[in-house]
């Protein structure tokens, strides 16, 4: 069996809110995977059943083919939650220690340090650490178990550019090592460069699952920016136009079929001016994928 | 998997002593938790049981030594279940514990024995003072009888910290606490005995669980005499009660 965790077919509500509906997810070792969607779309609450922190209301949850309250599936795991704090009177070197006892056969400590850059920091109590020490320190501690899973939700949130850099640098590693890593966020340039696939859900629905790759290619849009009096009400009725902005005068056009798009737009605009075309990177390639989430900004 | 490693568990006692240590370092090195939980009794016992002059016809110096023990020993296990659980409930922290594979009840034991290590430390030093400064002289048994129901008598409020911690909230947790610890304090006949008190009041201790582990570190000082057995089936009844409340109530926070 080549599954590391799965969600199948999971419903789940919290009161009249369904938080997710018919989710379905596979994880598989040696792969980075990133949950990506907007703050509320579900992330947290397919971690937390995977996690065994809510209860099943709808479909299935296994972590190596067990249910994840299961002591001998929690050995194989290391987890980062979202707004975690630690006792604040211990040291670094005590939290890790006491986290080490969990596993029979867990990291040195001071390896796990060195893998998260704090080896200076290990006689320094956790109240005394800067907020990205800190989620370091957290990461650390899903890291000593030498786990086979990864669960990271929100990990980079309060984290400086020096903690990001060991944070993603700490992720390759176990990757080479075979451990199937699932790294939840809103952000996307989080994700990129270091996601083997992105699973995008949206209104606790899984929109797609694919790899950046995949997703770009997919989504063959080119960009296209000018200056026009055409009204956006008029423009997003074209067919070629598969999405536009408003951008402080200047509209922000992406298409499929951009020749087409700019035959039609010269011909209806002779005042049309600055005008610049490029292919559209992930991001832009995302938001069309459900436009429904990707609400004009003003 | 193909290359599937046989993971294997860590046997479990070095676990549970090491969460004991991490607790004890944890706590120990809360002064704001330290010092009012070792003070209060303390200072509470010097001034009325050895300071202030004793109304009545009783061994005030004896029975506030009982009576302020089982005040003493009841703070820290409201105070280290209830305020701390509370937090660290907020913080995430018991979230990553559970999802760790700490064994079920590590956390727990932790935590009682932490309690227990509290009441130990002021019954010697409440002992110390009784024996130094107030004169007063029990036999080697009374005093082996008290230190024993003192230890054993804060479980039910390791009970009751558990089910506040799992019910209030962080920055409240505490305030909950002195509302309860302190009335029921003084209304268990802990702070100036029941007898001088209304006896409506009087009535009204026997539904209080700190009355009940009054009575039984009374009668092992030799102070009063009781009906043991109905004392301690309270207790243990007040025990159960909170924890299963408790229990269900943290059972309620995995939705």
């Amino acid at each position: 069996m080549d599954s590391v965790a799965q969600w199948q077919q999971i419903d789940h509500r919290y009161g009249s809110v369904q938080a997710l509906q018919g989710f379905s997810l596979n994880l598989r070792p040696g792969q980075i995977t990133a949950l990506l969607g907007p703050n509320g779309a579900g992330k947290s609450t397919a971690i937390g059943l995977l996690l065994g922190l809510l209860r099943v209301q709808g479909g299935r949850v296994s972590l190596f083919g067990q249910p994840p309250q299961q002591r001998s599936a929690r050995l194989r795991l290391g987890a980062m939650l979202q707004r975690t704090d630690l006792p604040d009177s211990l040291r670094v070197g005590e939290h890790l220690q006491l986290f080490a006892r969990y596993y029979a056969n867990p990291l040195p400590v001071d390896e796990v340090l060195a893998l998260v850059g704090l080896q200076a920091q290990s006689q320094r109590r956790y109240s005394a650490l800067s907020g990205g020490q800190q989620r370091r320190v957290q990461l650390a501690l899903a890291l000593i178990g030498r786990p086979q899973l990864l669960v990271l939700d929100e990990p980079t949130v309060g984290m400086d550019l020096d903690s990001r850099q060991a944070f993603r640098e700490a992720l390759r590693r176990c990757r080479q090592g075979g451990c199937a890593v699932l790294l939840a966020t809103h952000d996307l340039p989080e994700v990129e460069g270091l996601a083997d696939r992105i699973a995008l859900v949206r209104h606790g629905q899984l929109v797609s699952d694919d790899t950046p790759l995949n997703i770009r290619a997919r989504v063959a849009l080119k960009q296209l920016r000018c200056r026009t009096q055409l009204p956006l009400e008029r423009l997003a009725e074209w067919p070629e136009v598969a999405q536009l902005q408003d951008r402080e005068g200047r509209m922000e056009i992406y298409s499929r079929e951009p020749e087409a798009l700019l035959r039609r737009l010269l011909a209806a605009d002779p005042t049309l001016s600055e005008l610049e075309v490029r292919g559209a990177d992930l991001e832009q390639a995302l938001a069309v994928i459900e436009p429904a989430a990707t609400a004009q900004a003003a | 998997m193909s290359n599937a490693t046989v993971i294997t568990a860590p046997s479990l006692w070095p676990i549970y002593w090491a969460e004991f240590v991490a607790e004890l370092k944890k706590t120990f090195r809360q002064p704001g938790f330290v010092i009012p939980s070792l003070c209060f009794p303390l200072g509470f016992y010097a001034l009325f049981g050895l300071l202030m002059p004793h109304r009545g016809s009783f061994d005030g110096t004896t029975w506030f030594f009982a009576t302020y023990g089982t005040f003493g020993v009841i703070g820290p296990a409201l105070f280290g279940f209830g305020a701390a659980l509370a937090s660290e409930r907020e913080a995430g922290w018991l979230d990553l514990k559970r999802v760790s594979p700490l064994p079920t009840g590590a956390l727990l034991l932790a935590r009682i024995g932490m309690s227990l290590v509290f009441a130990v430390i002021i019954f010697l030093l409440l002992s110390t003072l009784a024996f130094v400064a107030g004169g007063v002289r029990l036999p080697p048994s009374a005093w082996m009888l008290l230190g024993l129901v003192l230890v054993l008598g804060t479980l039910p409020f390791c009970a009751l910290g558990l089910l506040i911690g799992s019910l209030a909230r962080a920055r409240s947790a505490a305030g909950w606490v002195n509302l309860i610890y302190l009335p029921m304090g003084a209304l268990s006949g802990l702070w100036f005995p029941l007898f001088l008190m209304p006896t409506v009041l009087q009535k009204l201790a026997y539904a209080l669980p700190a009355y009940h582990l009054g009575q039984l570190s009374l009668a092992a000082s030799g102070q009063i005499e009781v009906v043991v057995w109905r004392h301690v089936a309270m207790l243990l009844l007040f025990t159960l009660v909170f924890a299963s409340l408790a229990a269900r109530a943290l059972q309620r926070s995995v939705k």
